[in-house]
């Protein structure tokens, strides 16, 4: 109830409610638009432009659509697409499609990363790839069931029982760190 | 309704993801106020999303202090930026136009200055022709003169005659050179169909032999003709004869006649 209270307020334009709910997603919006854009200066940056988009838009978020971090997490994830969609950044990363979140632990040396690896790594120790895959396109690329049954070449009626198992299974992995 | 199988059906993880219908939205959004094991159940989900994405996160690297400060002024910083790129794209625009403007007039001057140059050329070649002719013209003038003052020349005045008394002419003649210059200034310009015939004379008896016509008297500018004259020629006489010249002179038309001195 006091999240509902709180969205209830931010959307009325209270800076202290907007405090509040940027203190409780900031971390998780800056690393969904990490998850798309591989880069921590640049994850960081948008972030901040996504935040005070969502502050504009206040009165447009409707409780009834959907849950305020589904909101700011759509958000987030089109703005960071279309980072990568810019030209500059299609030169400087190729072959991005093809990477999935899990590359944030490959493509970078640990002791200079901002990310918390070693937690991320053992979030994902378990999982299969198809559950990276399908985690990655509905949830950090905002893929329609259709779409990611396309991309992944699985039956569409598959795409909502896999991801359920897979978010299953992180849930458990959660419970262990 | 069957909460726990509605939950297994996976539906809620994809309400999460945020990527169901409207009106699907809206029936989990009352499902959830209606059922507790339903909204547990989306919280457990989000938190899962939470949580991969924490651990995926850099961090925060501004303080929510700062980014209080971009949004008040935000706004106008916003809008002031996109005023000065369109009033860039303006200054693009007015620039490119000013840019072919400036183009145009260059050509027009350019096209103005080369026929400029065309004329003064066609007036220098023109001026250039007109010192020519004057140089000729000074040159036939100091000849002239040069002949006039030889040493061997004869100078005769023939005088005016009944039929014109105010006439008179001078003849220069070069018996070296068999040539002599008449000098018909002070003749009347012939009438249409008329010429001045040149006549040397042998007095007695008297003989006259032609020496030639002064043709296009009129036209002529200084009014000296240069004509042939092999003859021992004791006077010479002008007469006014039909155009084409005659064999013999008319003396009714004698209009000046002047005798060679003895010399």
């Amino acid at each position: 109830m006091q999240l509902d209270l709180l969205v209830e307020q931010f959307r009325k334009k209270d800076p202290n409610a907007f405090k509040t709910l940027h203190e409780m997603y900031a971390d998780n919006i800056c690393g969904v638009i990490n998850t798309i854009v591989k880069d921590d200066g640049v994850a960081q940056e948008i972030c901040q432009d996504v935040f005070i988009k969502i502050w504009n838009n206040a009165e447009s978020y409707n409780s009834s659509k959907g849950r305020f971090f589904t909101w700011i997490l759509n958000i987030a994830r089109n703005a960071a697409i279309d980072e990568i969609r810019s030209k500059t950044y299609k030169n400087q990363k190729k072959n991005l499609s093809a990477d999935y979140f899990v590359g944030i632990l490959e493509s970078r040396e640990e002791e200079h990363m901002a990310v918390d690896t070693k937690g991320l790594r053992k979030l994902v120790k378990n999982l299969k790839e198809k559950c990276v895959q399908i985690i990655e396109l509905l949830y950090f690329r905002g893929y329609t069931q259709k779409d990611a049954a396309e991309e992944l070449n699985i039956p569409i009626g598959t795409v909502k029982t896999r991801n359920r198992s897979c978010i299953s299974q992180l849930r458990e992995n959660m419970e262990s760190i | 309704m069957d909460v726990q199988k509605y939950i297994a059906s996976g539906i809620l993880e994809l309400y999460v993801a945020g990527i169901l219908s409207d009106k699907e939205n809206l029936e989990i959004a009352n499902y959830a106020k209606e059922y507790p094991e339903i909204k547990k159940e989306i919280e457990a989900i989000e938190a899962s999303i939470l949580t991969l994405s924490k651990k995926a996160s850099p961090g925060v690297s501004y303080t929510f202090q700062s980014l209080m400060d971009r949004i008040n002024k935000g706004g106008k910083v916003i809008s002031m930026n996109k005023r000065s790129s369109s009033a860039m794209t303006y200054i693009g625009w007015a620039a490119s136009l000013l840019l072919a403007i400036g183009l145009f007039f260059m050509y027009q001057q350019n096209q103005e200055l080369k026929s400029n140059i065309e004329v003064v050329e066609q007036q220098n070649t023109s001026l250039e022709q007109q010192i020519a002719d004057t140089d000729s013209s000074l040159e036939k003038t100091q000849e002239l003169l040069n002949t006039i003052r030889d040493k061997d020349i004869n100078v005769i005045a023939l005088g005016g005659q009944t039929v014109s008394p105010t006439s008179y002419a001078k003849a220069y003649w070069n018996k070296k050179e068999e040539k002599v210059y008449i000098d018909a200034k002070g003749l009347p310009e012939p009438p249409d169909g008329f010429v001045y015939q040149v006549w040397s004379l042998k007095l007695s008896p008297l003989t006259p032999t032609s020496m030639g016509l002064l043709e296009d008297f009129t036209t002529d500018e200084n009014k000296v003709f240069a004509l042939n004259n092999p003859n021992e020629s004791e006077a010479f006489g002008i007469t006014l004869e039909p155009a084409g010249g005659s064999e013999s002179p008319t003396l009714e038309q004698l209009y000046t006649l002047g005798v060679v001195s003895a010399s």
